[in-house]
């Protein structure tokens, strides 16, 4: 059956059993993203570490963490999307995402590189449905857009 | 007595309902309450226009405009006819949302458009009323027009049946009111709204009544004089008709006191540098070249219909709905959203499985073949009434069948196998 290609095992696990979701303090930016079209919903803090000499210059994602709801691929992309970005700085994670939203924009013939993507190489299934792809990429775009406002609000203060 | 439909032979109209769908599935298609299939009688007749008739109509003088004129005005007609109005008082719009942005546009456009349209002006303190069940279509409309014009929207509730709410229909509906715009039938929760009752009190305290029939215009017999409104809308797609082209009925002397809303060539009366003026109704609402193919299409729509007869169809949905409230609602983990008896109720059954968000439960079917909709269906505000974020909404049409329900349910129970909620 071709639902097993999309519904993936690790996707069910991380619906049923979602890592680093509940809100978290502290953090520096929230973003609340809603799908217009079903109406799913993710609010998403980030905490950053600013930049320093041993993270390249890029600042780190100290924290991530996701208050959110909707269907089992929107909530296993949260999931998987924090274990993975936690603890990166901002730079190599904005190339994971660069890679995830191509392997979401592939229609199902992307070749993902598991060593960048690892368990969001189990979304590869999902790019076969261009109605779910938005579903994918709610958290990744939440995340994107909070980290912005931190980057954004570090500049201002270091400019003050 | 309505005879029995043939829905073996109706489905021998519609090429698309037998192709197979995801692994040669045959495709069984429950989403006609977002767009209906076409019979190939309609496809016929868009093609034969295309290929013998051909021409800008309302302009030139060469046999082809001529007749081209001739079959997009016979169409008006026919179209007209099916919901009991004359010929004059039908406009085509792009769908059923266009035809409510027209009203809605003329009732500001009349705040500047002089005198001869002051009746149509919408001020500080004037209402415009709609239902907390309506499609974004026939809301957001409105919330503009107000947000214009300074006036005030105010909407009845709804009950947690799926009923409107009608206690405070005289507090709601007052001297104040300028509009009442509601859906004749719920595209999520199939209700049928009393529009007769509450176009009396409209009109008794002044108020118009305007009526999103995109969801009952194609379903079950309406006649304009009978329901007793001064506008009625509804999109030709929905009813085994073409794309684009909508249908805006409104009473003749009130579409003659009406500003148009998009101008341009073909909807004035003369046009000089400085200023224009305008042609009369339809015309003034039918700028640029029409649609004339596609109405011609939603004319060869309404025979096919008539052919079947409106009152066989609703009976034959009516029983569809009957069967799937029985057999959809009695799965265990199932809620149904939306009245839970057949009465005054259309072929729209939307619901939520416990444990499954309705993408997953409509993914699972798509891969059974079954087409449903999932999500809020363009009424968010009703979905956050009944405390649901989305559902999932099988809709019926006269060439479904009672197999079709069957599999419904099989790919629900399916669909709880998969994600580990069936309880047996």
């Amino acid at each position: 059956m071709r639902l097993d290609a999309m519904y993936q095992e690790i996707i069910l696990d991380h619906y049923r059993n979602p890592h680093h979701k509940g809100l978290r303090e502290p953090f520096d930016a929230e973003s609340h993203h809603v799908n217009p079209t079903c109406g799913d919903e993710i609010t998403l803090r980030v905490l950053l570490k600013p930049a320093d000499k041993e993270s390249d210059g890029s600042a780190a994602i100290a924290d991530i963490s996701y208050d959110s709801m909707g269907c089992s691929i929107s909530q296993a992309s949260a999931s998987v999307m924090a274990d993975l970005l936690i603890g990166k700085t901002v730079d190599e994670a904005m190339a994971i995402l660069d890679e995830f939203t191509a392997l979401m924009q592939s229609k199902g013939q992307g070749e993902p590189d598991e060593d960048v993507l690892q368990d969001a190489v189990a979304f590869a299934g999902v790019s076969k449905y261009p109605a779910r792809v938005k579903c994918a990429l709610l958290a990744w775009m939440a995340w994107k857009d909070a980290t912005a406002k931190s980057l954004a609000t570090q500049r201002q203060e270091e400019a003050v | 007595m309505t005879r029995e439909l043939d829905v073996e032979t109706i489905r021998a109209d519609f090429p698309i309902l037998s192709r197979t769908v995801r692994n040669e599935r045959p495709l069984v298609y429950l989403d006609s309450g977002a767009t209906s299939q076409k019979p190939r009688q309609v496809l016929d007749a868009e093609r034969e226009f295309y290929e013998r008739y051909n021409a800008a109509v309302h302009r030139g003088a060469h046999q082809l405009a001529e007749e081209a004129t001739d079959a997009y005005e016979a169409a008006r007609a026919t179209i007209a006819a099916f919901v009991g109005a004359p010929a004059d008082e039908v406009v085509f719009t792009k769908n059923a949302t266009e035809a409510i942005n027209l009203v809605a546009y003329a009732m500001s456009n009349a705040v500047t458009a002089g005198e001869g349209f002051s009746r149509f002006a919408v001020k500080p303190g004037d209402e415009i009323v709609v239902t907390e069940m309506e499609h974004h279509a026939n809301l957001v409309p409105w919330q503009e027009l107000c947000r214009r014009t300074g006036a005030t929207l105010r909407w009845f509730g709804v009950t947690d049946e799926g009923r409107l709410d009608l206690s405070n229909l005289d507090d709601l509906i007052n001297e104040r009111t300028k509009l009442v715009a509601l859906i004749h039938q719920s595209n999520v929760l199939g209700t049928v709204n009393p529009v007769q009752l509450i176009a009396e009190r409209a009109h008794a305290v002044g108020a118009l009544v305007l009526v999103d029939g995109a969801q009952s215009v194609p379903h079950m017999p309406v006649n304009v004089t009978e329901l007793g409104v001064d506008f009625l809308v509804f999109s030709g797609h929905k009813m085994c008709g073409p794309n684009g082209i909508g249908v805006l009925w409104g009473r003749r002397e009130l579409l003659c006191a009406m500003p148009p809303f998009i101008t341009g060539g073909s909807m004035i009366g003369t046009v000089h540098m400085e200023h224009s003026t305008w042609a009369d109704p339809p015309q003034r609402f039918e700028a640029g070249v029409p649609m004339a193919p596609q109405a011609v299409g939603l004319a060869a729509a309404c025979d096919y219909l008539n052919s079947i007869g409106m009152d066989a169809i609703a009976a034959h949905e009516h029983a569809l709905v009957e069967y799937a409230l029985k057999h959809i609602g009695s799965i265990e983990g199932v809620r149904i959203v939306g009245p839970a008896d057949a009465e005054a109720r259309g072929g729209a059954v939307s619901f939520t499985v416990d444990g499954i968000h309705p993408h997953d439960v409509g993914q699972v079917l798509d891969d059974l073949g079954v087409a449903v909709r999932v999500g809020h269906h363009c009424a968010w505000p009703l979905h956050r009434r009944f405390e649901a974020v989305a559902t999932t909404r099988a809709s019926f049409y006269l060439y479904n069948s009672f197999a079709d329900v069957d599999a419904l349910a099989e790919g629900i129970r399916e669909a709880q196998r998969f994600f580990g909620v069936a309880r047996s």
